[in-house]
């Protein structure tokens, strides 16, 4: 589903990270690969540390709450292990172009920052003139990645799929992309549905995948919380070379699923 | 009372700028620990608005994250992320932003995105998040930021979010709805923009800090207002209030 030099979305906000996803693509050696998504965090932080990444486009890249991203930064500033090119959006951008993505449109529109150096360095922002009222906005080019892959709470024998609480960006992501993978806490016979939640329906959805866990550090409301701690440990995990090399051989190499990474964690999935 | 450190006396003095009711968004660090000290002292209403599409959350903790799941779990709606940015934010239906800043200069632009060289930075910073969106379109901006001269600096590295541009009138001839920067709170004193030029302005500086401090933290010849205030020294009730969330925070994230 997923071949080197694949442009890939693996999206969620904070929430429903589909971290799992992204340790079998270090797994199976993937290349080269164009990364989209809002926030890079752990997931991609640990697929650019082990070389998988020739580029990115994102709109924030920190470890949330803690500080840097240090695969990331060492990446941008010293290209290691390879120099990634960037493409460089804001949030609003960002979410733009996945809206005009899921609606087939070449550009989404936005108000936001005529004179920042952003609009400079990213070539997928420029300035249009609104046909009706003369005003400027920002026009950006739509995201249509080959693949996207997300997690969600549950899906059904049908394989339509149900995701709630911070639900971000994922929808879009998903109904830009030509092929969707999703990962899933619990395959449930029937969906009960639940306020505020986002159905996914299966003939959008390529493969459905059950990873309970397989968020893991970030969450899936309802099934597991926010592994704070383990943000606050990959700072010093991530910040050397060698130390960063020894736990993706140990945790991810040296590991099958999500299920066997969270028993050598001492995290019951 | 005396003992607050400096960084406590910022973020105090950012919750005072909160007013009871205003819709409020809120970057994560110290602006989420200002706004969530407003909560639990004058500002019980306030509408806290966090980018990850959470309106409204009430945390009994400070979260790590934009995203921690007892924002969503207390909030009053929870949107997409498109949803919030387009009919949220750029809509324009924030009563004020709080923003931090890497770097922040004499019109109030922020740098967040590279110390350097963009193409081979010296430090990569994560970059612009939501903060151009917010900048752009809320009524008005309250920036936090300690002050240093690495910080206040004569011309940003990267100009990414939008204060008052070239100042003078260049925001509003840029066709920015929000009324950008009106206070910048750090840990010695408070600047506002000057009503004609937009430079920001010395106008008030906190207990036991003098003007000449600010001066040399300050990598532009940094101007006073016609009168420099002090601030209101902190209470012991909002000391109290600021390290009670604190160490509630600590234990939940231990």
């Amino acid at each position: 589903m997923v071949a080197d030099g694949d442009t890939v979305a693996m999206e969620g906000f904070t929430h429903l990270i589909p971290h799992a996803a992204g340790h079998e693509f270090i797994r199976q050696g993937l290349r080269d690969l164009t990364l989209i998504r809002m926030t890079p965090d752990i997931i991609y932080d640990q697929l650019i540390g082990v070389g998988a990444v020739k580029k990115l486009v994102f709109s924030w890249g920190g470890n949330p709450g803690v500080g840097s991203l240090h695969r990331f930064r060492d990446a941008i500033e010293h290209g290691w292990p390879q120099p990634i090119e960037i493409f460089e959006h804001t949030h609003a951008s960002m979410a733009a172009a996945w809206v005009a993505g899921a609606s087939r449109l070449p550009f989404g529109v936005l108000r936001e920052a005529p004179g920042s150096d952003l609009e400079r360095e990213n070539r997928s922002i420029r300035s249009v003139e609104c046909p009706f009222t003369g005003e400027s906005l920002s026009a950006v080019a739509a995201h249509r990645p080959d693949v996207t892959i997300i997690h969600a709470q549950r899906a059904d024998a049908n394989g339509n799929v149900q995701l709630w609480g911070i639900v971000g960006v994922q929808k879009e992501a998903v109904l830009a992309a030509d092929r969707v993978i999703v990962t899933v806490e619990e395959i449930v016979a029937r969906i009960e549905r639940v306020a505020g939640d986002v159905l996914v329906p299966a003939e959008v959805i390529d493969v459905v995948c059950h990873v309970p866990g397989g968020a893991h550090p970030s969450y899936a409301q309802g099934y597991s919380r926010r592994d704070n701690g383990f943000y606050r440990a990959w700072d010093a995990i991530s910040r050397d070379r060698a130390r960063f090399t020894a736990w993706i051989d140990e945790h991810v190499r040296g590991t099958a699923t999500m299920g066997e990474l969270l028993e050598r964690l001492g995290k019951t999935p | 009372m005396s003992d607050a450190s400096p960084v406590e006396v910022m973020t105090v003095v950012a919750a005072r700028a909160m007013r009871n009711g205003q819709w409020c968004f809120v970057g994560i660090g110290l602006p989420s620990a200002a706004a969530n000290l407003a909560r639990s002292l004058h500002a019980p209403d306030l509408v806290l608005v966090y980018e990850s599409g959470t309106i409204d959350s009430k945390p009994e903790v400070l979260p790590l994250s934009i995203g921690d799941g007892e924002l969503a779990e207390t909030a009053r709606l929870v949107v997409s992320v498109p949803e919030m940015f387009a009919y949220w934010l750029q809509a324009g239906r924030m009563d004020v932003g709080l923003l931090g800043a890497a770097q922040v200069d004499r019109f109030a632009n922020l740098n967040t995105t590279v110390i350097g060289e963009y193409a081979s930075p010296r430090t990569r910073l994560p970059g612009a998040g939501g903060a151009p969106a917010i900048a752009a379109t809320a009524r008005e901006i309250i920036v936090v930021a300690k002050h240093s001269p690495r910080t206040f600096v004569a011309s940003l590295d990267f100009r990414t979010t939008i204060g008052h541009l070239d100042g003078g009138a260049s925001r509003e001839r840029a066709g920015l709805p929000g009324r950008g920067p009106v206070r910048v709170i750090t840990d010695l004193g408070v600047l506002e923009p000057d009503p004609e030029t937009r430079e920001l302005l010395l106008t008030a500086v906190h207990p036991g800090v003098d003007v000449e401090t600010v001066m040399s933290a300050t990598a532009w010849p940094l101007r006073t207002a016609s009168k420099v205030t002090t601030t209101p020294p902190v209470e012991p009730h909002e000391l109290q209030a600021l390290r009670h969330v604190q160490d509630r925070t600590l234990l939940a994230h231990s």
